[in-house]
């Protein structure tokens, strides 16, 4: 028995090292505008897409949609990177376009086959994960920022919004209710970072360790003022009590806000320091068995119609400057959803943080205690 | 007669591995090479964006099992999972004991009445924990009307292991009440009449001979508790970093899998040795 | 057993108080979220008044029924493969002596103590590796039912495995000598006499094995191909936008069918033992 055991573990390293995981090189498709090349199978964010789009889809180019939901940026890079099983549309967020792109697990779009992609506005062109625009089209964008109720505001003085709601233990201490931040290394981080006065870019691009562990102090520092993490139920928990200020993504707490009507009670803010914008874009994997219907529903889905019928269900922001007609007013018009001018330009996106991406993620374990 | 004997016993171990040999075949196969691979991977590198390749094969993932804050991670972890199963062991026992000795029909009835909560789906039922536990919640609402104030019980410690015991609960119930069950109660009748005590019938009688059921019980308790994740996190408010999201975490955020191989190989590999040592002990005893 | 033992009165009350309270400590939560269920709000913090929308809602959401009929399809075959050779394996680990006996002994524990993510990477892993080793050879194979089926297998033969043995080393070998004596060959020894006697064990093993696979969201999530979702999945996703009532009804709903089911059974079982005279329990 053991010796058939060795012998199977080694056979095993064998095959592993001989077959190498190299992702396949982004090979570029080849599609008509509207051709398809068989069902489709289609990997998205649980509950990131209204219901009639799908069937939408369907009906019009008459083939079907395998609907599958994940979790997480990792989990989804996790199937597609094993090849086990075949997507043909995913929806990586920004920083995780980076990394596929950088291991070769995205095939280059054909933009022949997509018109409607020009109705993506400008400012989504050429982000800093995918320059030259060549390996995904944006699908809803949003910013990361505090969940608070209006009396916690009053508690802390009505100042404008600051992370030293969460991080400055003079202000945290005013508040009465629980205080929560993401469940998330990188977005934490960028909140301590800017905090600090960083720049989030400069730091993790530039690889600025010494930054890093600062704000890896001030995390640890913090965690006493907290009643939790949490990226799940955190907007859940704002609606009934439990946390006075959240740390979270904007449509989160738009749809919580608008489902327990509690306009009046509670807003999202950004803080003065500014926060994050992320990103959530279209992309097909290089292994994709079939590109030509995935092109399809990138262009159905950049509609103008159709992209204002995903934001006015997801309540998160279109980049679809052609659907802004078609948006519900209540949406366009909220500020936690489509920030002003002075807020975004302190916006910043989270970069792919390569070996700080690793040293964040174990300082915030420390951090945690 | 020895060579009878020894044809005897080559018959039966032949068929003992005929009878083993399509399940060991099967855990082979589906466990132990995918195993393999897990180990395999403790020995690799991971990229800067998190890939794992499998050249550079080094040690770098089990020096850092050493660092405080592992150890740390560990120890808290062990002890939650001591706590859990000691509480359940405690609960448990008794109620298992009420089981096993009430009319068969009865026992019937309350054994499926103990298993149903366990066919709902668990996470529904860890957020009904959560919705209870709640600051706003049913207990702390009843707390507050008893004039004890309003209590602050999740996202403590506290709220994990009543977690952890609600959900491990039952699979300490079952073996404590499979041994109990099978028991000889003419040696319990004997040593009552012989020990004039109760207490002492039940330690020297009743309780090494429902030893084995308390140690699987103890088991199945114990290792899931030790590794659990989702429980910490709904209702410890990931305020409690415990080794099953530490794992989790390195196959999943952090992307380090050769690191959360490394745990999960010495994670096994301790579980295991004590497991097999209390076997052991067992069989010696037997 | 044929004595029953009664402690002493005032022990028998304490019991008594105990066993009810850990019922309640087990059915609290059960009742909440049943009640839950019928909250007319969408939001589970809020109370909305009595309402059963959520459950013709549930009852037609086809991603739901579809990650349903996944459950049911893969914890009844893993249930089935499982329990047949965790048996087996527990009789050959417990009754016979073969070279390798004490490595595979404590090799049956490696699935029950490995942690739930581990063995979800690796077996993801490992499926790839495969599917890549074949696609080589031409067919392409994906992630699906089966290989969540495969996983569930590999971790549910230990678990029926050590319930099993753990019945077995209980049993009065004597009688099965006797049993060996009586019938020539042993598969009839086995048919009417072990079998008989380690039923309640394997029953158990399979219950077990049965509430695993239909609780499993880890492994089945890692393994999971397009179009497979199973309905812990289904859920662990869905419970990230919020408990919703929709939630509560479906569990309520899968508690309902459970109970059905083994009330059904139970029944079933009564009728030949009131037709024969009361054999000894």
């Amino acid at each position: 028995m053991k010796l058939k055991l060795t012998g199977a573990l080694l056979l095993l390293a064998l095959v592993a090292a001989a077959c190498g995981s190299d992702g396949d090189s982004g090979a570029a498709a080849s599609c008509a505008v509207g051709e398809t090349d068989g069902d489709l199978s289609f990997y998205n964010w649980a509950d990131y897409i209204d219901e009639e789009s799908i069937p939408r889809f369907e009906e019009e180019y008459g083939i079907k949609v395998e609907y599958t939901m994940y979790e997480s940026n990792e989990q989804m890079l996790a199937q597609v990177d094993a090849g086990a099983a075949n997507y043909d549309l995913i929806v990586p967020s920004d920083y995780m376009v980076d990394t596929m792109i950088a291991e070769g697990l995205l095939m280059e779009l054909d933009f022949d086959a997509i018109p409607n992609a020009t109705n993506i506005s400008d400012e989504f062109h050429s982000p800093p994960f995918d320059p030259d625009h060549k390996y995904h089209v944006a699908y809803q964008w949003g910013t990361t920022g505090i969940g608070i109720s209006y009396d916690a505001l009053e508690e802390l003085g009505n100042v404008e919004p600051t992370w030293g709601f969460i991080f400055d233990p003079a202000l945290s201490g005013m508040v009465s209710g629980g205080i929560s931040m993401l469940d998330d290394a990188p977005e934490s981080f960028s909140a301590a970072l800017k905090y600090l006065g960083y720049s989030i870019d400069e730091v993790m691009v530039g690889g600025n360790e010494e930054a890093i562990r600062e704000a890896g102090e001030l995390l640890k520092a913090t965690k006493a003022s907290l009643l939790k993490y949490d990226s799940v139920a955190y907007s859940d928990d704002l609606m009934n009590g439990e946390l006075a200020v959240a740390h979270g993504w904007s449509g989160s707490f738009a749809a919580a806000i608008f489902e327990a009507d509690a306009y009046e009670t509670h807003v999202y803010v950004i803080p003065k320091e500014g926060g994050v914008r992320w990103v959530d874009g279209m992309a097909i994997p290089a292994s994709a068995e079939h590109p030509c219907s995935a092109h399809a529903m990138i262009n159905f889905m950049t509609d103008a119609q159709n992209g204002a019928a995903l934001t006015n269900y997801v309540y998160y922001a279109s980049p679809n400057e052609a659907a802004t007609e078609f948006i519900l007013d209540e949406i366009l018009e909220d500020e936690g959803i489509y920030p002003n001018a002075e807020t975004s330009a302190k916006l910043e996106f989270i970069p792919q943080a390569g070996e700080l991406g690793l040293l964040m993620q174990d300082l915030f374990v420390e951090a945690k205690g | 007669m020895a060579a009878l004997d020894q044809s005897a016993a080559q018959a039966d171990s032949r068929k003992g591995r005929l009878i083993a040999t399509p399940a060991a075949l099967y855990l082979l196969f589906f466990f132990m090479i995918p195993l393999g691979v897990i180990v395999t991977y403790s020995f690799a590198t991971r990229t800067a964006t998190g890939r794992t390749v499998l050249t550079g094969w080094n040690l770098s993932s089990y020096d850092k099992l050493f660092s405080e804050l592992v150890l740390r991670i560990i120890w808290r972890s062990f002890w939650m999972a001591s706590v859990t199963t000691i509480l359940c062991l405690l609960v448990a026992y008794p109620f298992a004991y009420y089981l096993a000795t009430r009319a068969p029909k009865v026992r019937n009835i309350l054994l499926v009445l103990v298993m149903i909560p366990f066919w709902t789906n668990g996470l529904i039922r860890i957020f009904a924990i959560r919705f209870l536990l709640g600051s706003d919640g049913p207990a702390s609402q009843l707390s507050e009307n008893l004039g004890f104030g309003t209590f602050r019980i999740l996202f403590t410690p506290t709220a994990v292991v009543i977690g952890m015991v609600y959900s491990f609960l039952t699979f300490m119930v079952l073996p404590l009440y499979v041994a109990i069950e099978r028991m000889d109660w003419k040696l319990v009748e004997a040593a009552r009449d012989l020990y004039a005590g109760g207490t002492v019938a039940f330690r020297k009688v009743t309780w090494p001979l429902t030893r084995s059921g308390v140690i699987a019980g103890s088991i199945l308790v114990f290792v899931p508790s030790f590794g659990s994740y989702v429980v910490p996190e709904i209702l410890g408010g990931a305020k409690t970093m415990l080794l099953g999201s530490y794992v989790a975490r390195q196959f999943g955020a952090a992307r380090n899998f050769p690191f959360g191989a490394a745990l999960s190989v010495v994670l096994i590999a301790v579980m295991l040795i004590a497991v097999v040592i209390n076997q052991r002990a067992e069989a010696n005893r037997a | 057993m044929s004595t029953t033992m009664r402690p002493t009165k005032w022990a028998s009350r304490l019991l008594a108080l105990n066993a009810w309270l850990v019922f309640a400590f087990f059915y609290i939560p059960i009742i909440v979220l049943v009640v839950f269920s019928f909250n007319g709000s969408r939001r589970v913090n809020i109370w909305g008044g009595l309402s059963t929308r959520w459950y013709p809602e549930v009852l037609q959401n086809e991603v739901i029924l579809d990650a349903l009929k996944n459950s049911l399809m893969v914890a009844s075959i893993s249930t089935i493969v499982a329990t047949i050779l965790g048996t087996s394996l527990a009789l050959a680990l417990d009754r016979y002596r073969f070279r390798g006996r004490k490595t595979l002994d404590g090799a049956v524990f490696l699935p029950v103590i490995i942690p739930d993510v581990t063995m979800a990477v690796m077996m993801l892993v490992f499926f790839a590796q495969v599917f890549r080793f074949i696609d080589s050879f031409g067919p392409r194979f994906q992630l699906g039912i089966y290989t969540i089926v495969i996983s569930h297998i590999a971790f549910n033969i230990s678990f029926v495995a050590v319930v099993v043995r753990a019945r077995l080393g209980q049993l009065d070998p004597s009688l099965e000598e006797a049993a060996r004596d009586l019938y020539a060959s042993g598969w009839r020894a086995f048919q009417k006499v072990t079998l008989p006697l380690i039923l309640p064990g394997v029953l158990a093993g399979a219950l077990l094995a049965l509430a695993l696979s239909l609780d499993d969201v880890v492994i089945s999530a890692f393994v999971t191909g397009p179009g497979s979702t199973t309905l812990p999945v289904y859920v662990f996703s869905a419970i990230r936008r919020g408990v919703t009532p929709e939630l509560n009804a479906i569990s309520s709903l899968m508690l309902l069918a459970s109970t059905v089911l083994v009330l059904g059974s139970l029944f079933l079982q009564r009728e030949p033992k009131s037709k024969t005279n009361n054999q000894g329990e």
